[in-house]
């Protein structure tokens, strides 16, 4: 038995990412483009809602997509479809992307020229809540079918969200058990700030005020960008 | 679900420590962990019995797991109570207007080391 000496480390285990992300998000604010981190449940309808997004704004703002899988491109191949530039990120069995593996996206899709880039994180509720990927806003769909009751299930992601929207709200009156207000009362009681849209990412309701906070905190984020140089 | 990544991150920072104090071999690794942190105590020991026979300097390695129980303040009637079984409204007055004090820490606390 030898002797045992202690060292005394007291560092937060995730402190390496949060390090890594808060540096991409100034290089990110250096450069002028508004990196946003888009989560939701697998089928929630993150490609939809970007497809439409894109081609509601694609002739205003230059926008890039990366888009995290497990496995597959076909989310890529069909946002390649809308003309702008996208990568497929493949995690490799990851349950969440971190700050390093956006920093590879953000080199391999080459944003300087762009505008707004979106950060399509891998469907999933729970993980990707717990790790800063280094984006300007969170943004997270949660769809009429899953139920009003996610807020009280998954608190940790609508409280790390800037922005929920409520998607496939065509399909209202068929899952006429979820309320609006009883969703919008659970998001606030974990987020009082965060923003929320009522959207159908089939139909096209409710995303005109999608589109004027995102161009509007687009313009405002290369705002300060000008005023700080 | 995310233990094994997690763990793979512990012992980066431990190799690094170990360095810089010139240990070979590390005979534990204490973590502090908050019971609301969402790291799940024995799969994060399994994944660390499996990934530390992977090393060289972690292999005999021990982990051992402080648990901090969650506590929440709540600012309406200035109490604490516990996290878990009351949530985020206060069970004394009603109030939503509340706070986590402690309960998510995920942190290295020591290692011990020959």
């Amino acid at each position: 038995m030898g002797d045992y000496r202690i060292i005394e480390v007291k560092q937060d285990i995730l402190a390496d990412n949060d390090r890594d992300a808060a540096e991409l998000r100034r290089e990110m604010k250096r450069q002028g483009t508004f990196l946003l981190n888009l989560m939701s449940s697998p089928g929630a309808g993150k490609t939809t809602t970007l497809v439409r997004t894109i081609r509601m704004l694609r002739d205003e703002l230059k926008i890039g997509i990366m888009e995290a899988d497990i496995d597959s491109d076909v989310d890529a191949r069909t946002i390649a479809g809308t003309g702008v530039r996208a990568i497929q990120l493949h995690t490799g069995g990851m349950c969440h992307l971190d700050a390093a593996m956006t920093r590879q996206g953000i080199e391999e899709l080459g944003t300087e020229d762009l505008d707004l880039v979106v950060l399509e994180n891998v469907g999933n509720l729970v993980c990707p809540a717990e790790f800063d990927t280094g984006a300007a806003r969170n943004i997270m769909i949660l769809s009429v079918p899953e139920g009003d009751d996610k807020p009280l299930k998954y608190p940790l992601m609508f409280q790390i969200s800037d922005v929920v929207l409520i998607n496939k709200c065509d399909v209202l009156p068929v899952f006429d058990d979820f309320s609006r207000e009883a969703v919008t009362e659970r998001i606030r009681m974990r987020n009082p700030d965060c923003e929320i849209f009522f959207v159908s990412a089939r139909t096209g309701e409710g995303f005109e005020a999608w589109i004027d906070w995102l161009r509007r905190e687009t313009a405002a984020f290369q705002k300060k960008e000008d005023d700080h140089a | 679900m995310h233990e094994l990544s997690v763990v793979f991150s512990i012992i980066r920072t431990v190799e690094e420590v170990a360095r810089e104090n010139h240990v070979s071999d590390v005979a534990s690794v204490t973590i502090r962990l908050g019971e609301v942190s969402t790291v799940i105590p024995h799969y994060l020991t399994d994944c660390w019995n499996w990934a530390v026979k992977r090393t060289e300097i972690l292999r005999h390695a021990e982990l051992r797991i402080e648990q901090i129980p969650a506590v929440t303040w709540c600012c309406g009637c200035s109490r604490e109570y516990p996290t878990v079984t009351y949530g985020k409204i206060c069970p004394y007055c009603g109030s939503r207007d509340t706070f986590l004090v402690r309960g998510n820490e995920f942190l290295i606390q020591e290692i011990e080391a020959e």
